[in-house]
């Protein structure tokens, strides 16, 4: 339904932008803007669906082309440390902070980005997990060790499953239609996501499109989450009344002596 | 089953949570102790933030004491006396250790302060508990008293110093004044930690002061149930991080372990009652210094120190 719902809109969108005076030209939709939390909440799936507009007049193009998908989520400031030898102890003794970094992170193409791009190209687009950071300021030294500080870091989320990386992530339903299932798992933070969608031919950027989407708490999840937030001592003396109820509860309850 | 936690932000396993809180509140109510040190680690090592971990077991550990404290009343077995007294102290030691444990944030080293705080504080208490109690099983082997008995008229002399009370309950005339720093010290040590201190408290009052085992648990546990209420007010108020979903589960396993847990208490004699706790405390203790002296598989770590709501 959803599915058949956003070929329908792509389709309505197809015909609007027909008229644009680029080549080519990329139109995107989403399966759903919105991801709601509730209490059995296990993660979610979202698609992005895309089509190729190309103008009749231009001629035809020796290029496959690449889509590339780039999901980035809400930012926080990120600490990551390492820990290094001490005598006989192991302790946090380096440090780099990453400002204003996104905690979710995903790549997803058509096929590996080393054979869509060069490395080069790959940093100035900001297309991988290394490069679609916001860099770091100019100011800041952001010599080898800092390097080593982001591939931790980037190992790290990656095993949390909050950065991938889906060489296959993008499928051609046709010559000029695709999708891109994105996964978001359960940990990914609540807050807006933006999705960057770029059409490559022969390693050049033709075309580029962006949608979001929003992950929030709904229900009991959003009442509690917010309740915390503005009613702080309400909810935290809700909290231990509930606490001595269980506590004077289980001593009735138990109570055979 | 996983439900999703709207404070921590993940799902968890239900069955998961009941069994943890369950065998924590078992060992809680068995040894008088808030579980808080037992319980947090291992919420942490769920992938549960810290700070939600901290808070949340305050008020966990509110809960499962209020049993404690309620079944040891009945028993006669609760010093309020002294338990005020132990609260005073406790609160001027909290207010001490959050002052502390902010300026070690400041400096960047507070997960050194507090590795190497659990490392030497666990494995020193524990390894004394299990050396006196191992001593103590020897004696009965060899067929003297387990302990030696104190005597009228001779006391420790920190008993002696000014400001003596009776405290009826606990068979005890001695001075506020190093019962008031002991209350002091784990207010400290519980702040900085996050625990409740029990597991310093019970040894201390039995050892330094010879007060009856179980009014010690009694009285324990109700300085724990005063300190932890206001920890869970606190953490609520400051920084928002009091999991209600969690706490329902935590406290649901917690309340029926701890029954558990007093029931066996009472079946238990006292050389391996303290034998267990001491055993229990000192690997704890041996846990944290794995992580200290050996060497990481992955040196990084990464922790998101500032959210935006």
């Amino acid at each position: 339904m959803r599915r058949s719902l956003a070929i329908l809109l792509l389709a309505t969108l197809a015909v609007l932008t027909a008229a644009s005076a680029r080549a080519e030209t990329l139109i995107a939709a989403m399966s759903s803007h919105q991801i709601q939390i509730n209490s059995n909440y296990t993660g979610d799936q979202l698609t992005v669906f895309g089509l190729v507009e190309r103008d009749g007049r231009s001629a035809a193009r020796g290029d496959p082309y690449d889509i590339i998908v780039t999901v980035r989520g809400p930012r926080r400031m990120l600490l990551v440390r390492e820990k290094e030898r001490l005598g006989p102890i192991w302790i946090n003794r380096t440090q780099r902070r990453f400002p204003d970094n996104s905690i979710f992170l995903a790549v997803a193409s058509n096929r590996p980005l080393n054979e869509i791009m060069s490395e080069e190209t790959a940093r100035r687009e900001r297309i991988g997990l290394e490069n679609a950071q916001r860099l770091p300021d100019p100011g800041l030294d952001f010599g080898r060790t800092t390097a080593r500080f982001k591939d931790g870091m980037i190992r790290l989320l990656e095993e949390k499953g909050l950065y991938s990386q889906e060489a296959r992530g993008v499928t051609f339903l046709s010559n000029t239609l695709f999708s891109a299932p994105i996964p978001v798992p359960a940990t990914a933070p609540t807050g807006s996501y933006e999705i960057d969608i770029v059409l490559y031919a022969g390693g050049v950027p033709l075309a580029r499109q962006s949608t979001n989407f929003e992950v929030v708490k709904s229900g009991i999840e959003q009442r509690l989450a917010s309740g915390a937030y503005e009613h702080s001592l309400l909810y935290g003396l809700a909290t231990v009344a509930l606490a001595l109820f269980f506590g004077w509860l289980s001593s009735v309850v138990f109570r055979k002596d | 089953m996983q439900i999703y936690l709207p404070i921590a932000e993940l799902p968890i396993s239900i069955l998961m949570v009941l069994g943890l809180s369950g065998a924590v509140g078992f060992i809680s109510g068995l040894f008088g102790v808030g579980g808080g040190f037992l319980l947090t680690p291992l919420l942490i090592f769920l992938d549960i933030p810290p700070a939600v971990a901290v808070a949340t077991v305050a008020a966990q550990v509110a809960g499962s004491s209020t049993t404690g404290v309620l079944t040891y009343w009945r028993r006669r077995a609760l010093d309020f006396k002294l338990g005020g007294v132990l609260v005073a102290g406790g609160i001027l030691g909290t207010v001490l250790g959050v002052l502390f444990f902010n300026l070690m944030r400041r400096l960047g080293q507070l997960e050194l302060v507090i590795t190497l705080s659990y490392v030497t504080l666990f494995t020193i208490i524990g390894g004394l508990m299990l050396y006196d109690a191992l001593r103590a099983m020897w004696r009965v082997r060899a067929g003297r008293p387990a302990r030696l008995r104190r005597r009228a008229g001779t006391h420790p002399w920190w008993m002696g110093l000014p400001l003596r009370m009776r405290f009826y309950r606990s068979q005890l005339y001695a001075s506020v004044i190093p019962i008031a720093l002991l209350a002091i010290v784990i207010g400290f040590i519980g702040a900085v930690l996050g625990v409740g201190g029990g597991f310093i408290l019970v040894p201390a009052l039995i050892y330094f002061f010879r007060i009856p085992t179980a009014v010690v648990v009694g009285t324990s546990l109700f300085q724990i149930l005063v300190t932890m209420t206001g920890a869970t007010i606190l953490h609520a108020l400051t920084n928002q991080s009091v999991d209600l979903i969690l706490a329902v589960f935590l406290l649901l396993g917690g309340v029926i372990g701890a029954q558990f847990g007093g029931r066996a208490a009472r079946n238990l004699n006292v050389e391996s009652f303290r034998l267990l706790l001491a055993l229990l405390i000192l690997s704890v203790g041996l846990r944290f210094a794995i992580e200290l002296f050996i060497a990481p598989t992955e040196p990084f770590s990464v922790i998101v120190t500032e959210g935006i709501r």
